[in-house]
């Protein structure tokens, strides 16, 4: 038997249609794509300019309701903005920061859970360490604290949201990894004299790169509702950018006056897309991935 | 079993040192408070006098080893903006804190523990799929935004709660509900999988075969058994919701500890975000430490395992 040939290598499984597998999340999806497109062609289906607007054209209520019009279909916020525009560039500001975060957190998080498994010793302690103290802050008051050190901005948000949400991949990761190690295939590519950056590259991470996509996809809802909160306390998204938790923000102005969609609409769709990524994510998990059931 | 407590423990204390450092470093880069301290213009010379005051002209590893030396005699330092102990100011809002996870506790135990049931007495049916959704959503709610519809709900058009501050019952009720949403999600979801795996046993089939009503199988049999899981994660969560409460505090004006920490940052006051951070690092590091020296008594294969 040859050993340098790929010994990870498995038979590619015939191409299924994806959306014909039992309990496939279709509307989830469907959710998600509509949202994506929205953002890419933000420009071309927002019918006003996200950060300009006019007072005289303040609080304006959705169209259905008593002094609405078809002019703004979902209303106007205390600065006469299209609160439609600014919902659908929302939808750019959050995927941007969501998929990016999600896998700047991925690359490092596995990059250094592959590292820490394989090469165990004082690498996995330092890494380990560094893990524990990480996870013992929660999340959030972490991304509050590094926001307040780079200041607010969009590509900030990215890397903040990254810096502390890589953990989860790691140890996730890492334990994979303790168990992969053990497995024939890497004794016979180390007996075949593969460098141990070669393993890593070539053996392990092929095999552990289920997990993280099922985790990316299960991390994207807790980043997009974490950076929305960023943003909602004002050391997110810098204003007057239009960002679905800044809307939020916004909204208070006139929560206590009962304008009721400046609140209402911004969060609906945070729900939709984080309940649809979280959903499209469980299915992934049971499909994908049996080992990450226990989740 | 000792050696594995003692490496435990050894980890856990690293963890707070390594901890107390970042925060320690973090802090400090996040700007100078005496700019925020001194009335716009001051000069050089006031804002020198304000760094030593607050023993900020010091070379760092100094401070630090100050800040360490007073932490192991169980000493915070004192808030800049303040001018009081920061264990003093911490004191006064863990009450806040504990009364706010508590009740929040009690809403997500309230909810998740009888639709988990629901969910599992009935897996595979209606209730079980509308019990999945209703998970689903409490982990995709963003507890902020539920504490503002809340407000828009029961303050601006029923009128029943007030929307903000504390002092009587009505103020805690909206901030718990918003703040244990997502907690009852979680207790739904583990209460479920606890359900499932006894209503499987041998004991609660012994049970049925002895034709005991269904009602006293699973409310006496096999609920007690389950809820030994739940109620270890409530009391992790417990700790968890006082750490996590800030975006709920903030939205409520309720006084809690998070309110502490992020004015703590904004106003740079450094003594009380490493203060806030360090006990909050520790209690969770605790808490983790507890979990890993049971499950180790429990079972001899994670000793081993290290």
């Amino acid at each position: 038997m040859s050993v340098t040939t790929h010994p990870t290598a498995v038979p590619a499984p015939a191409p299924i249609a994806f959306w014909r597998l039992k309990g496939f999340p279709l509307i989830p999806v469907l959710i998600l794509l509509l949202i994506a497109l929205v953002a890419i062609f933000a420009d071309v289906l927002a019918p006003y300019d996200p950060e300009i607007g006019s007072l005289a054209r303040r609080f304006r209520p959705p169209a259905w309701q008593e002094g609405g019009s078809m002019a703004h279909l979902l209303g106007t916020d205390h600065v006469g903005r299209d609160v439609l525009s600014r919902l659908m560039y929302g939808a750019r500001v959050s995927m941007i920061v969501g998929l990016a975060a999600v896998l700047f957190a991925g690359v490092l998080g596995t990059f250094l859970g592959i590292v820490s498994g394989y090469l165990g010793g004082w690498v996995d302690q330092v890494i380990m360490r560094l893990t524990d103290t990480w996870l013992a802050l929660p999340g959030l008051t972490f991304a509050i604290f590094l926001a307040a050190i780079v200041g607010p901005s969009e590509l900030n948000i990215i890397f903040i949201l990254g810096g502390v949400y890589w953990t989860r991949y790691a140890r996730v990761i890492r334990s994979e990894v303790l168990s992969l190690k053990e497995r024939e295939f890497v004794n016979l590519a180390i007996v075949a004299g593969c460098s141990r950056r070669a393993i890593m590259w070539h053996h392990i991470l092929p095999n552990v790169i289920n997990s993280a996509v099922v985790l990316a996809t299960l991390m994207l809802g807790i980043v997009i509702v974490t950076e929305a909160a960023l943003s909602f306390l004002g050391v997110g998204v810098p204003p007057p950018r239009p960002a679905w938790g800044l809307m939020l923000a916004d909204g208070k102005k006139g929560l206590m006056v009962g304008y009721w969609w400046l609140t209402v609409l911004p969060g609906l769709c945070i729900m939709l897309m984080v309940l649809s990524a979280n959903l499209l994510g469980d299915w992934l998990r049971v499909k994908l991935d049996p080992q990450l059931r226990q989740l | 079993m000792k050696h594995y407590i003692a490496r435990r423990v050894g980890y856990s204390l690293l963890s707070l040192l390594l901890l107390s450092l970042t925060i320690f470093l973090f802090v400090r880069v996040t700007g100078d408070p005496a700019s925020l301290l001194v009335e716009p213009g001051a000069s050089p010379q006031d804002i020198e006098n304000v760094h030593r005051q607050l023993g900020l002209d010091q070379p760092l590893w100094v401070q630090y080893w100050q800040f360490i030396a007073s932490l192991a005699q169980g000493d915070l330092g004192q808030s800049f903006y303040y001018r009081t102990p920061v264990l003093d100011l911490y004191f006064q809002r863990l009450p806040n804190s504990l009364l706010l996870a508590a009740v929040a506790m009690a809403f997500s135990l309230l909810i998740g523990i009888p639709s988990g049931i629901i969910a599992a007495v009935r897996v595979g049916r209606m209730w079980d799929s509308a019990g999945k959704i209703f998970a689903l959503l409490g982990l995709s709610l963003p507890s902020f935004w539920v504490g503002l519809v809340l407000i828009l709900v029961f303050t601006v058009w029923l009128g029943w709660l007030p929307s903000s501050g504390s002092g009587t019952a009505l103020h805690v009720l909206m901030p718990a509900f918003a703040l244990g949403w997502y907690f009852a999600a979680a207790h739904m979801r583990l209460t479920r999988s606890s359900m499932l795996e006894v209503l499987g046993s041998e004991y609660v089939k012994l049970a049925r075969l002895k034709g005991l009503p269904e009602a006293l199988v699973i409310g006496k049999h096999a609920f007690k058994n389950a809820l030994i899981p739940v109620i270890t994660l409530a009391g992790i969560n417990l700790v968890v919701m006082i750490n996590v409460a800030v975006v709920v505090e903030m939205v409520f004006a309720w006084p809690g500890i998070g309110r502490l920490l992020y004015e703590g940052i904004s106003f740079r006051d450094f003594p009380v975000v490493q203060g806030v951070v360090v006990i909050g690092g520790a209690m969770i590091i605790l808490v983790n430490l507890a979990i890993d020296i049971v499950y180790a008594l429990i079972d001899p294969r994670i000793r081993l395992a290290g």
